[in-house]
């Protein structure tokens, strides 16, 4: 092995002459112009932003402003106020809006209710090692399907199911198919979403916050309502949000155990695919989008955004 | 401080361009989306020539079936050795899909239900049949050639694949005694609270109006898919009243298996295939009920452009041969159209259990029909109500 030792240079080195290649020519210019390098290096990403969320809420948006002819199924591309009006006035959507959002706010708050102590000890009580275990019998279930799920608790929940089975002892009856079967199901499915924002809160709290509140004469409650809930209130907010706008745009579970009830979705739904009325379905799509804006708006302020 | 307002301001800048940008595309894409009709020949097709080497189907799942979902079930590759004709086939969920799907223009033929094919040929999207070049036309039951939903002004517009009923189911243990009228699911639903059942579309009001034509002769209801103003009130007053005791509406029909298994639905509306899909000993039988009940008949038609007419011809005499209409119709679970069919089903009875041949029991079906604003029945004096009057109807049925 012999080592190629670098020649001593004999004369000085001359500045190699760089050949003005396109490439070349092309950098030096960017790197004269920041704002030019900027904006394309964003233009990929905006472009995408643009074209997914901006460009589809704004064809939402026309779309609810056109009719339908009934009898060639064609939009026509004449301006109204129809649908929204239709929206906004009727009855049933003033109803299935009001079912929609206290079916959120019910799994939502159920949800919260038992993430918080699942966390809790997650996060304060459980060693390294259950803790991992904890996470990862928490994010299990999202393996399986949705769908699979949402079946296994119209089988848990039937007339004779193992929901049946259990409480019948104590004088119980299953819900049948329906809204609490809904909520029941819902909250199921969104538990993970929510544990887990919550957990990562917890863990941001340090223990010693917990000591000091003990040291100063705070008993547990007090403890956990003036120290953990207010530092923690953010992340139930980012949990309160995965939950809350899941449900509102659910319309499969609903139909596969709410027996006769609707929600929002299921009425966009036949008017996409029954009823071949996509303005309508435009319409009433609008107000779920409303409500998770104003809730949004809402929740920007506890800074609860920050935590998502 | 200086240097950050000007990247908010850059970014804000870009952001709005962006989507000044998109919606400036979408308004030029949206100018130009209105369609026009395709130029229908008027005349069907006077004589077979060459095969093409493909021919491009639209249809209800289980129609085509080329061993790729079940290696058993193949009566494609038969044709396609057959006549060398190579099946490309879509199948669709809803009669508005295949509507649509066939203004696209990629289809040589389709499988249309009643509301679906009448509405194809008023678009002028399909194409007369001349059924001289279709051998096995000849043996398709009489009663249903040349119907409402597949021909137009003595036109023949397709060939009747299979048909089947909308019939009533009820478990034998809860209702007792057997019902013979629609009544356990109307006016005595109350009976069975939390238990009653019913198909879950717009088309189904067609099933209260039947049932009224015999109980409220006074409400002149003719055609049970032509309603004016007061008769459409009357049915959905019918369901509003169904509804209180309604346990579940069902559209996937293995929902509705599943319900008549564990009891959580002890009564209505089904189809025959869910019976014979019920597990061994379940305690649940069907009638057709002594009012009528509404059903479908499909129908495969020609494409008015179609690029492939010999091979279309071809599918169209293959399906309707008794081998083929015997593989298709057992397959999906409904009556063949072809009497020889009989002969060639895998279970025996296939025929018997589903009334294939009986021209007394499929006169009692209203077959679908998409109701449209100038009334079936003839009636001129009145504006009937539309398919989404149906949908905004059903939609406040179920609240």
């Amino acid at each position: 092995m012999t080592v190629d030792a670098p020649a001593p240079p004999t004369r000085r080195a001359v500045v190699p002459q760089h050949h003005l290649t396109v490439a070349r020519r092309g950098s030096v210019f960017l790197s004269r112009h920041p704002r030019l390098r900027l904006s394309l290096l964003l233009s990929a990403p905006l472009f995408w932003l643009g074209l997914v969320y901006i460009a589809a809420l704004a064809a939402l948006l026309i779309t609810a402003l056109w009719t339908v002819d009934s009898f060639t199924g064609q939009i026509s591309q004449t301006w109204t106020l129809d649908n929204i009006a239709a929206v906004l006035t009727g009855s049933l959507y003033q109803t299935v809006t009001l079912r929609t959002l206290g079916v959120a706010l019910l799994v939502t708050i159920i949800d919260i209710v038992i993430a918080l102590p699942i966390a809790f000890y997650m996060a304060k009580v459980a060693s390294p090692r259950a803790q991992r275990i904890l996470v990862i019998a928490i994010l299990m279930p999202l393996w399986a399907s949705y769908l699979v799920k949402a079946y296994a608790w119209r089988s848990v929940l039937s007339q004779g199911g193992i929901f049946e089975w259990l409480v019948s002892p104590f004088g119980g009856h299953s819900p049948g198919y329906g809204l609490p079967a809904t909520i029941i199901t819902l909250s199921y499915l969104w538990l993970p979403y929510v544990i887990l924002p919550i957990y990562a809160g917890l863990e941001r709290v340090p223990d010693s916050l917990l000591e000091a509140s003990g040291d100063l004469g705070g008993g547990t409650w007090a403890t956990l309502r003036l120290v953990v809930l207010p530092m923690i209130w953010p992340a139930i907010i980012a949990g309160s949000i995965f939950s809350f706008s899941l449900s509102l745009g659910d319309y499969i579970t609903v139909n596969i155990v709410g027996g006769a009830n609707q929600m929002l979705g299921n009425l966009v739904y036949t008017n996409v695919g029954a009823a071949n009325n996509l303005p309508l379905a435009a319409a009433i799509a609008l107000i779920p989008i409303l409500i998770i804006f104003a809730y949004l708006a809402a929740v920007r302020r506890t800074g609860a955004l920050n935590n998502l | 401080m200086k240097r950050s307002s000007t990247r908010t301001r850059f970014t804000a800048g870009a952001l709005s361009g962006v989507a000044i940008v998109s919606v400036a595309l979408l308004l030029t894409a949206c100018g130009t989306s209105q369609g026009g009709g395709t130029a229908a020949p008027s005349e069907a097709q006077a004589e077979l020539g060459e095969m093409e080497g493909s021919v491009s189907l639209l249809a209800w799942p289980g129609y085509v079936e080329d061993g790729s979902n079940d290696p058993t079930v193949d009566w494609v590759s038969a044709f396609e050795d057959k006549t060398g004709c190579t099946v490309t086939s879509k199948t669709y969920g809803t009669s508005d899909e295949a509507f649509s799907l066939m203004k696209t223009g990629d289809y040589d033929v389709v499988a249309a239900s009643g509301d679906a094919s009448l509405r194809l040929v008023a678009a002028r999207d399909v194409a007369p049949v001349n059924t001289d070049l279709i051998p096995n036309y000849a043996g398709i039951f009489d009663f249903l050639k040349m119907q409402s939903w597949n021909s137009v002004d003595g036109v023949s517009y397709g060939i009747p694949h299979g048909y089947g009923a909308n019939l009533l189911m009820y478990n034998t243990e809860v209702v007792t005694p057997a019902p013979t009228s629609w009544n356990v699911v109307f006016d005595k639903s109350s009976e069975y609270k939390g238990a009653v059942t019913a198909y879950d579309s717009p088309i189904s009001i067609a099933d209260a109006a039947v049932y009224l034509m015999a109980h409220q002769p006074d409400l002149g209801i003719k055609n049970p898919y032509a309603l004016d103003e007061t008769q459409l009130a009357a049915s959905v007053e019918l369901f509003k009243n169904q509804r209180i005791n309604v346990g579940e509406y069902w559209s996937d029909y293995l929902k509705e298996v599943q319900a008549f298994e564990t009891g959580d639905t002890v009564v209505g509306t089904t189809w025959q295939v869910i019976r014979n899909s019920l597990a061994e000993g379940t305690p649940a039988e069907v009638v057709l009920p002594e009012e009528g009940a509404t059903g479908w008949s499909d129908t495969w038609m020609i494409a008015a452009g179609a690029k492939s007419p010999n091979c279309a011809y071809a599918w169209l005499d293959y399906i309707a041969s008794p081998e083929a209409n015997a593989q298709a119709t057992e397959y999906f679970g409904e009556a063949p159209s072809n009497a020889g069919a009989c002969e060639f089903t895998v279970n025996p009875d296939h025929c018997a259990s589903y009334h294939a041949g009986d021209a007394d029991y499929a006169a009692q079906i209203w077959y679908w029909s998409t109701p449209i604003a100038q009334c079936l029945d003839g009636r001129t004096d009145v504006q009937c109500t539309d398919y989404s009057d149906w949908t905004t109807a059903w939609q406040e049925i179920k609240g």
